[in-house]
């Protein structure tokens, strides 16, 4: 079961130490990495990669950026990228982070990937860094069989290199897959090769080219739940009364292994360890703290089966959606709910004002393909203008809502392949009058006004054409 | 309203003091009958708050799948509408077959907020309707019950609609069915009838023919009131009190209401073609021939005038039955004597019960039973014979109507129980009338026994019907003109016209007064005993409106020992199959479940609500009435994939498929004589235990409903039929389980692909290895619901929700469609 196949791993052991030194900057190659180790995490469904690299400049003149490569096929899947700088030995190591940017290169191999880290100081020749490097994949784990019946466990391949790809020289490396439990069905050998528990490491290798690759397929049983949200709408509408009101409209699908054939509730209700353990019945989202009237439904109406708890600090709801979720089954439903204004709201300068919100997902450890957020700014608000911590779609919209006559702007942010370290925070600034808040009680008051005194004079008058 | 001309008149002291009466009267009866509408919408959230803000039944979810189309795709897509995802392979116009008027109305609704910048959902503005229309049919009702007997009567008889339990049954949020616009058409149609005739104003004898009109596009029971007033201006022509505004309340409404209805596509040319619509323009020519009679009568002398009459009735006689005959002759040759099954179902009830098991199936087409008056109306049962007698005192043409009107429902509501509905805003008019003349007789006895004494009138004098003008001159200045014009302030139509009309009466009726006074504490003990009715009947309206009539019946709760439980298991199938199969996917299941199926999730259905084609239904009943082999053809011949089936067994719930499926067998039976009711029968008796027929164990619906049931409890107990079940292992061959419910209410089969002709050894092995270890498994009994329905509550619901038209074993349950 466990033993490595030898035939797939002498195919896909594909070593391309292509040399393209020559052409390359020089600038790119005074660094090489002294030692990589990387930290696969298979746990759940997001592929979680630290990488930790010491960066030595060989070169004379000093060096500010540092290149990750990512072979093409990951980075469609890359969700997020971040680095950080260490400082200091052992207890008194403190972090900062740095900006990561994609980049294009000329002449990369085999449609390879770049990004850039620029480094806080620049790297001075034969000084060396610890850099930290954490990304997240979605997408990755592809389930075969593609389709299971209802009492089997699912599993998946990963496919990645045992050699960390990189444009530099490697002079060692290590690289260590965390599987969410003991059953590895297969997995690729490149001796150095060591399994213990739920952890396979390959290497330690030595003195590596640049560009170096060695395909590996791990298959193992995974049964976390692969929840995906295709679609999540979040509108955000802010209230200068007190109020700001979420509603969240969710597509969600169950991206595992497809479920083939029957359905028994029986099988599924007396025997809960043995059937359907990648399908999932709970979901769990953390929303901000003091939230209130909060509400789970779908288009056909209240969905029961949920539960609220909030403390101090946050509140976590427990949604269940209306059938447990097997592999490619898909339910929607939209959840919303209030918060106070003050806890988001805050002033900048003279009318300036700025929301401060969470971008991502609220449901914890998922996918979410296209993440739409509306900021829906108040009637009679100016200037929108949205801070982001990393690269989105922006554009604006106007909303009608309650007895709006010139129509409430929205600031419509859009980000595909969302996961949950996409969720920090992001502002909104725009300029807003308090006095357009009497706007609409005006309006009804005078509406009403005329109403009374139309009656009233109707009252007083008289049509009739004879007396 | 009136305050402030009240207030800048400056006449003498009693005209001040009658017009400052006036005056509060009118703000008093304002603000009364405002109250009275918050009252008749807020009685009708209890499902709201209790449950959710969502659509009931079966017919509000079609009604609302419409209004979504109509707001979507405007108003000549609606009335193109060809629908094919219901009555597949042959679709349904629904333009065309459709009373749009609520669909038109609650669109209306929408479109007028949303063009406000009120973004209510069509959803929300669906649910609402039914509560805003009875708040309006309440104030129509206040408006009717004044043209008869005045303001306080109207109070009343709007107060007692507000909070019928009768008319909450079909109107509470979320029941957003035809019936709830209907109620309050019908009544103020009647209104705009009876004003009429007591004012013989064109003016609302042309409102009366556009209510006429609304009525007709909302409901099919307009032909009750196209033949209602007809019967009421016979006997007006009868009784010898034909008058020239009977003339004009009539003859418009006929012309222009009868040209109005045949503008609605569902009525169409049956306005003038069916045998319902024969009585009205038999009237019409009549009280056009009444007409001429008097006019000739009034120009010529009594003798020319004999002869004139011998010489017509000869001439005229002959020429009558010989039209007659021809006319007779005409509708005695279509098969149905030009009626159609509902309405003949109406005059002889034995009707559909012989020919039309579809129509006898339903729940709410059988006679009600005593309980369900006492239930539908409570105490109006008891006042509205008193009602019939105020209504004789004296008799006017209005009151005339409101007996006739009274008679007539009554009768149609002991025929069918959902004509209760019909029934109960007649009775809260008579009982209005009856209280309101009780406590004007009490009070007036009491202020004569004590001529000092007003305060403790006060009370009742919110309820009280005074006389007009004259009748107060007469009768009652004398003992109490000072104090009265102080505290109590008394409801007085300012209408003059009306005083003209009523002038005469109203002058018997004082002297009446007068010699009716009765002994103080007869009076006082009375009117607490009246008081006390009225408390009883309001405690009654809020229990049926909070317990009985309020559940949506998608989702269902019951009480248990450790709190609420919640049986979402419907929406939960409905959601699953909108989401998890394809767009095109047919779903057959019973017809009850049609429109939900469509509307909720969104997949083509053979069969709905709308019970248009026998065939079709005969069709999927005889499927379910089929062993698997023969069932899986028909399926698969109508293209379906998914077959639906309702099973209360495991937690028991009494209204599922299997007790309705007599039902199937007798429809399908009816058109395809190889399923046989005795068949399914064993000594005439319908089980599905052990002795039942292997006819009956070997059905589909047997089996879908009880595929791998006996693994849940290890014996196979039914908690509805309370036995266990009789054939306990089998599997099935065409059919595969995809869906089942978190309480098993609804399984989803879907229907195998053709399968090869020879048969593995292998498959045989593994399906008895699955049996037996299947077998082992049920010993667990992990399955310890316990009945949450059972026991005595069981019995309890069981009563329940036969009152409310869910009588299990003996129908198929839902509200189906208009007569």
């Amino acid at each position: 079961m466990e033993g490595p196949i030898r035939a797939r791993e002498a195919l896909a052991l594909t070593l391309f130490s292509l040399l393209f030194f020559l052409s390359r900057s020089s600038a790119l190659h005074d660094l090489l990495i002294s030692n990589a180790e990387r930290r696969i995490d298979l746990s759940s469904h997001i592929v979680k990669v630290y990488l930790t690299l010491k960066v030595e400049n060989a070169g004379s003149s000093p060096a500010s950026e540092v290149v990750l490569a990512f072979p093409p096929s990951q980075v469609d899947h890359l969700a997020t990228v971040e680095a950080l700088a260490t400082k200091g030995k052992r207890k008194k190591t403190t972090f900062v982070r740095l900006e990561v940017k994609p980049t294009e290169l000329p002449d990369a191999p085999n449609d390879t990937k770049y990004f850039t880290i620029y480094l806080a100081n620049p790297l001075n020749s034969a000084e060396s860094i610890t850099l930290e490097v954490l990304y997240m994949l979605t997408h990755s784990l592809e389930p075969f069989p593609a389709e299971i019946g209802q009492s089997e466990s699912q599993l998946v391949y990963y496919r990645d290199s045992a050699l960390v790809l990189s444009p530099y020289h490697i002079k060692q490396q290590t690289t260590f897959i965390k599987t969410p439990s003991t059953k590895v069905d297969s997995f690729t050998r490149v001796e150095p090769t060591n399994r213990a528990g739920t952890e396979i490491k390959y290497g330690p290798y030595e003195d590596h080219t640049p560009y170096s690759f060695s395909a590996i397929l791990v298959h193992f049983e995974n049964n976390s739940p692969f929840a995906v949200v295709e679609e999540l709408v979040r509108e955000v509408e802010i209230s200068h009364w007190g109020n700001l009101q979420v509603t969240e409209q969710y597509k969600l699908v169950h991206a595992g292994a497809r479920h083939k054939g029957v359905f028994s509730r029986v099988d599924y209700q007396s025997k809960p360890s043995f059937n359907g353990v990648s399908s999932f019945r709970y979901l769990l989202a953390r929303l901000p703290p003091r939230v209130h009237s909060v509400y789970y439904r779908d288009e056909i109406g209240n969905i029961s089966s949920s539960h609220l708890r909030t403390d101090s600090r946050k509140s976590e709801l427990e949604i269940e959606p209306r059938y447990p979720l097997f592999g490619g089954w898909k339910a929607t439903f939209v959840i919303g709910y209030g918060l106070p204004l003050q806890d988001f709201l805050f002033e900048s300068s003279e009318d300036r004002r700025y929301v401060n919100f969470t971008f991502g997902c609220p449901l914890m450890e998922t996918v979410v393909d296209k993440l739409t957020i509306k900021v829906v700014l108040p009637e009679g608000s100016k200037d929108p203008s949205a801070v982001v911590p990393f690269p989105v779609d922006q554009h604006l919209e106007t909303k009608y809502s309650y007895l709006d006559v010139v129509g409430r702007t929205v600031v419509v942010l859009e980000k595909k392949n969302v996961v949950p370290g996409h969720n920090s925070h992001f502002q909104v600034y725009y300029t807003f009058k308090p006095i357009f808040m009497l706007a609409e009680p005006l309006m009804l008051a005078s509406a009403f006004f005329l109403f009374f005194v139309a009656c009233i004079a109707y009252l007083h008058i008289d049509l009739s054409i004879r007396k | 309203m009136a305050a402030p001309e009240a207030s800048s008149a400056a006449v003498p002291t009693l005209m001040t003091n009658n017009t400052l009466r006036n005056a509060f009267g009118g703000v008093l009866s304002f603000f009364i009958l405002l109250l009275i509408g918050v009252l008749a919408f807020s009685i009708r959230l209890f499902s709201v708050i209790k449950y959710e803000s969502v659509i009931h039944e079966f017919d509000p979810y079609f009604n609302y799948r419409v209004t979504q189309f109509l707001t979507k795709n405007g108003i000549y897509e609606f009335w193109n509408w060809f629908d094919d995802r219901t009555w597949y392979p042959l679709g349904r116009v629904i333009g065309g077959t459709v009373y749009p008027g609520l669909t038109l109305t609650a669109g209306t609704i929408w479109w007028l907020l949303n063009s406000l910048n009120i973004p209510l959902s069509v959803e929300t503005v669906c649910v609402f309707t039914a509560p805003i229309f009875s708040a309006f049919a309440s104030w129509a009702t206040y408006l009717l019950t004044k043209e008869v007997k005045g303001a306080g009567a109207g109070l009343t008889a709007a107060v007692l609609l507000a909070m019928v339990p009768s008319y909450i049954s079909r109107s509470v949020a979320g029941s957003y069915d035809n019936e709830a616009v209907a109620i309050f058409a019908l009544i103020f149609t009647f209104y705009l009838y009876i004003k009429t005739l007591n004012t013989g104003s064109l003016f609302y004898a042309t409102l009366n023919s556009i209510a006429y009109f609304y009525m007709v596009c909302s409901w099919g029971g307009y032909t009750f009131i196209i033949n209602l007033i007809p019967m009421h201006v016979l006997l007006c022509i009868v009784t010898g009190r034909y008058s020239s505004r009977l003339y004009i309340a009539y003859a418009p409404l006929v012309v222009l209401g009868t040209l109005l209805a045949a503008l609605v596509p569902v009525v169409g040319f049956n306005a003038v073609m069916t045998s319902e619509h024969f009585a009205s323009f038999l009237v019409f020519i009549i009280i056009h021939v009444v007409a001429l009679v008097y006019y000739i009568k009034g120009i010529l002398s009594p003798k020319m005038f004999k002869v004139a009459v011998t010489l017509v009735i000869s001439a005229g006689l002959a020429v009558c039955c010989a039209v007659i005959a021809v006319l007779i002759a005409l509708v005695a040759s279509s098969p149905t004597k030009g009626w159609s099954g509902r309405s003949l179902s109406l005059l002889d009830p034995t009707y559909a019960s012989k020919y039309i098991p579809i129509i006898a199936s339903v729940s709410e087409h059988q006679p009600p039973t005593w309980p369900s008056y006492f239930m539908d109306i409570n105490v109006l049962a008891f006042l509205v014979p008193a009602g019939i007698i105020a209504c004789f005192l004296p008799l006017s043409d209005a009151s005339s109507f409101v007996v006739l009107y009274i008679a007539t429902s009554v009768y149609f509501s002991g025929v069918m129980v959902r004509l209760m509905l019909v029934l109960a805003p007649a009775a809260c008019i008579t009982s209005g009338i009856a209280l309101s003349q009780a406590f004007d007789v009490f009070t007036r006895s009491i202020k004569f026994q004590l001529p000092g004494l007003s305060s403790n009138t006060e009370v009742d004098a919110g309820e009280t019907s005074s006389a007009t003008k004259e009748a107060q001159n007469d009768a009652v200045k004398t003992e109490k003109a000072e104090e009265t014009s102080k505290d109590r302030p008394s409801r007085k139509s300012k209408k003059k016209e009306r005083e003209h009309v009523e002038k005469p009466s109203t002058k018997t009726k004082a002297e009446k007064k007068r010699l009716l006074a009765l002994p103080l504490e007869a009076s006082v003990i009375s009117l607490l005993l009246l008081v006390f009715l009225g408390a009883f009947y309001v405690v009654h309206c809020v229990w049926a409106a909070a317990e009985a009539y309020s559940a949506p019946s998608i989702v269902l709760t019951s009480h248990s020992h450790d709190g609420l439980h919640v049986f979402d298991d419907f929406r939960e199938a409905y959601a699953w199959l909108r989401h998890n199969t394809d767009v095109d996917d047919k779903v057959a299941s019973w017809w009850d479940y049609g429109y939900q199926t469509t509307a909720m999730a969104n997949r083509t259905v053979i069969v709905d609500n709308n019970t248009w084609n026998n065939t079709h239904i005969a069709t999927v009943g005889t499927a379910m009435s089929s062993p698997e082999k023969a069932a899986w053809e028909i399926f698969h011949s109508l293209d379906v994939k998914y077959i639906l089936v309702v099973f209360g067994g495991l937690v028991g719930y009494p209204s599922d498929d299997i007790n309705k499926f007599l039902w199937m067998v007798r429809i399908g039976g009816g058109v395809f004589p190889h399923i046989k009711e005795p068949d399914y029968l064993r000594d005439g008796q319908y089980r599905i235990d052990s002795q039942a027929t292997p006819t009956m164990l070997n059905c589909l619906m047997y089996k879908l409903s009880y595929y791998r049931f006996v693994e849940t409890d290890g014996k196979g107990f039914d908690r509805v039929r309370r036995t266990e079940i009789g054939k306990k292992y089998f599997k099935l061959t065409h059919f595969e389980e995809v869906f089942t419910t978190h309480h098993w209410m609804v399984r989803i089969y879907k229907l195998k692909p053709q399968k090869n002709r020879i048969r593995g050894k292998t498959k045989k092995s593994k399906s008895k290895t699955s049996s037996t270890s299947s077998s082992k498994r049920s010993e667990r009994g992990l399955f310890r619901h316990g009945n949450v329905f059972g026991g005595k509550e069981a019995q309890n619901q069981f009563c329940i929700s036969s009152i409310l038209g869910l009588v299990p074993c003996a129908t198929t349950g839902p509200p189906k469609r208009q007569i």
